[in-house]
């Protein structure tokens, strides 16, 4: 990404007469979006960490004090620290099947597909313009109690006789995976896509075999796309409440669930508290992964 | 060894692409089928018999249809103003310099990077303590999808923008177009497909969106929230015309642009 980036810089450079001029029209290019981003994610965000130290015995009617309660981080975190290590387990089993089974599809799509590469990335992205809960009820109805993916699994002897899919993580780990698949599938597709395919042809000249070529040249490079496809997977799946609330039951609930909960119960200060953890947890991974796996300039 | 090797990478992924293929659609099906289902009773979600009832009578259950012009209404009205902003800040970041231009860079890519849940519930957050609960319903809404799809403009347009030659805005200019002309006649047809499917990609986004708006909504239904509402209690079979129907206008776009690009190529 930083090629293209760099290569405008400098045709841009030469091109502009009055850099004065210039930088004044970038500014106020800028401003518009800016100032709805500073508004309306910064701000609140700003909020959100203020409204987690607020009294916690205050309510929405009568208003909260300030208080700086810490104790709202260390009460919520005692109450909450199951769904928030289930949410971040389930979110992390999913992105890692959605890598598995994307990984074969999208590399299916660049390599084999010859002239269906085109068809088989649109039928990639077309169900999802169908609702996101009307395909996660379409679920439900898959893996339902009479269903015959369930008469199937008692047959191989998978699920006990009395036994169930939905309700369990099993289900609510399946719903993860299948709905953030495609955003794994395109970053992945992006990259393979860009790769030299006559670095391929090179390792097989130098008598690498097929999977030692995969190894050492296609997997080393198709490492961007795996980096933005499991962080565009593993941050909505962290946070999502709606697989956990239509595939599972309480034995299931995610961080998102508690989250939504608590603002729907009107605590305030107890569900910002628990945002507020869960995106300074996210940004942490988020940076500690990014540098460990050397692709800085995704950003 | 590596004969074996190389007939396994060559026909195995592409089995094993196919059916992760299949598995997408899986819900697809089920979604079509249901839009044909006669239920046995409203209470339960099952498949029993066919009709077309379901097709003829889209807009029986109550609230379904005026949620679903509640969404369009969101969705056009976000899309234009988030790919309004998200072009101009595009434009900002690639073709100018200034100082500021990495933390904006940052300030953009975050929103995309924070759970839904985070989002919504800081907009909830911001909106209560300033203007207390009344304040939430339309306006809301659309001020959240305007703030999550603009990131998402900025990066499509953005993409677009950088893997442009800028040679031939040079040349115009050297044939002594003057700078709007060269903009209008030259950059903007090459960026516009950019603007296009970033355009798209905020009214899929906005179209479908359910956690945050459930937080910043008040008394305002839109689709995603119909659903939301009627999962809990018996579920009208509606709701998957609806989702079919989606699914064909997406279909049929994309086939329809995937022609025009042919054609195009072929007049070349």
């Amino acid at each position: 990404m930083s090629g293209p980036a760099a290569s405008t810089a400098t045709s841009t450079e030469t091109s502009t007469a009055t850099p004065r001029k210039r930088r004044s029209i970038g500014w106020l290019l800028l401003l518009p979006g800016a100032l709805w981003l500073a508004a309306f994610f910064v701000t609140p965000l700003v909020q959100l960490v203020a409204t987690s130290l607020y009294d916690p015995n205050g309510s929405v009617e009568a208003g909260y004090a300030m208080t700086w309660s810490w104790g709202n981080y260390t009460e919520a975190l005692d109450f909450y620290s199951e769904p928030f290590i289930r949410g971040f387990v389930y979110a992390g089993i999913a992105t890692v099947l959605c890598l598995l089974i994307g990984y074969p599809l999208a590399y299916a799509i660049v390599f084999k597909a010859g002239r269906w590469k085109n068809l088989m990335l649109v039928l990639v992205i077309a169900p999802f313009f169908t609702s996101f809960l009307v395909r996660t009820l379409a679920w439900k109805l898959i893996l339902a109690d009479n269903g015959f993916v369930v008469s199937t699994f008692k047959t191989l002897g998978l699920v006990d006789d009395d036994g169930r899919l939905l309700a369990t993580g099993f289900a609510v780990v399946a719903g993860l995976t299948y709905n953030f698949l495609p955003f794994m599938v395109l970053p992945l597709y992006a990259s393979l896509e860009r790769l030299d395919h006559r670095l391929i042809e090179a390792a097989g000249d130098l008598y690498a075999s097929p999977a030692q070529g995969f190894r050492k040249v296609t997997l080393p490079l198709s490492m961007p796309g795996v980096v933005a496809g499991t962080l565009l997977t593993f941050i909505p799946s962290a946070g999502d409440f709606i697989n956990s609330q239509l595939l599972g039951d309480t034995n299931q609930t995610m961080i998102g669930n508690s989250i939504q909960t608590l603002f729907e119960a009107g605590s305030y200060p107890a569900a910002s508290a628990l945002s507020v953890t869960l995106m300074a947890l996210i940004i942490v991974m988020v940076a500690i992964y990014i540098r460990r796996a050397g692709t800085e300039e995704l950003l | 060894m590596v004969r074996l090797g190389r007939w396994v990478s060559d026909h195995v992924v592409a089995g094993v692409g196919l059916l992760v293929l299949i598995y997408l659609f899986v819900p697809m099906f089920v979604v079509i089928a249901m839009s044909f289902n006669d239920p046995a009773s409203r209470a339960a979600y099952t498949l029993d018999g066919f009709t077309v009832r379901n097709w003829t009578n889209p807009c029986e259950p109550e609230g379904l249809c005026s949620s679903l012009v509640t969404s369009l209404q969101v969705g056009i009205l976000a899309t234009v103003g988030a790919t309004v902003l998200g072009t101009l800040m595009a434009f900002a970041l690639v073709r100018h310099r200034f100082r500021g231009r990495g933390t904006a860079n940052v300030v953009i890519f975050l929103p995309m990077a924070s759970p839904e849940v985070v989002l919504g519930a800081s907009l909830l957050a911001l909106f209560v303590s300033t203007a207390g609960g009344g304040v939430l319903g339309f306006g809301t809404i659309l001020i959240a999808h305007i703030m999550f799809c603009l990131s998402f403009v900025v990066v499509t347009v953005r993409a677009r923008l950088q893997g442009m030659d800028t040679s031939l805005e040079q040349a115009a200019m050297d044939l002594y177009a003057t700078e709007s002309q060269a903009f209008w006649k030259v950059t903007f047809p090459l960026v516009f497909p950019g603007i296009l499917s970033a355009a798209l990609l905020a009214f899929a986004l906005s179209f479908d969106d359910f956690i945050v708006t459930n937080f910043n909504s008040g008394q305002t239904v839109t689709f995603p929230m119909y659903v939301w509402g009627v999962a809990q209690r018996d579920i009208p079979m509606q709701i998957n015309v609806i989702g079919t129907a989606m699914f064909l206008v997406a279909v049929l776009l994309v086939v329809v642009s995937e022609v025009l690009r042919v054609r195009r190529e072929r007049v070349r």
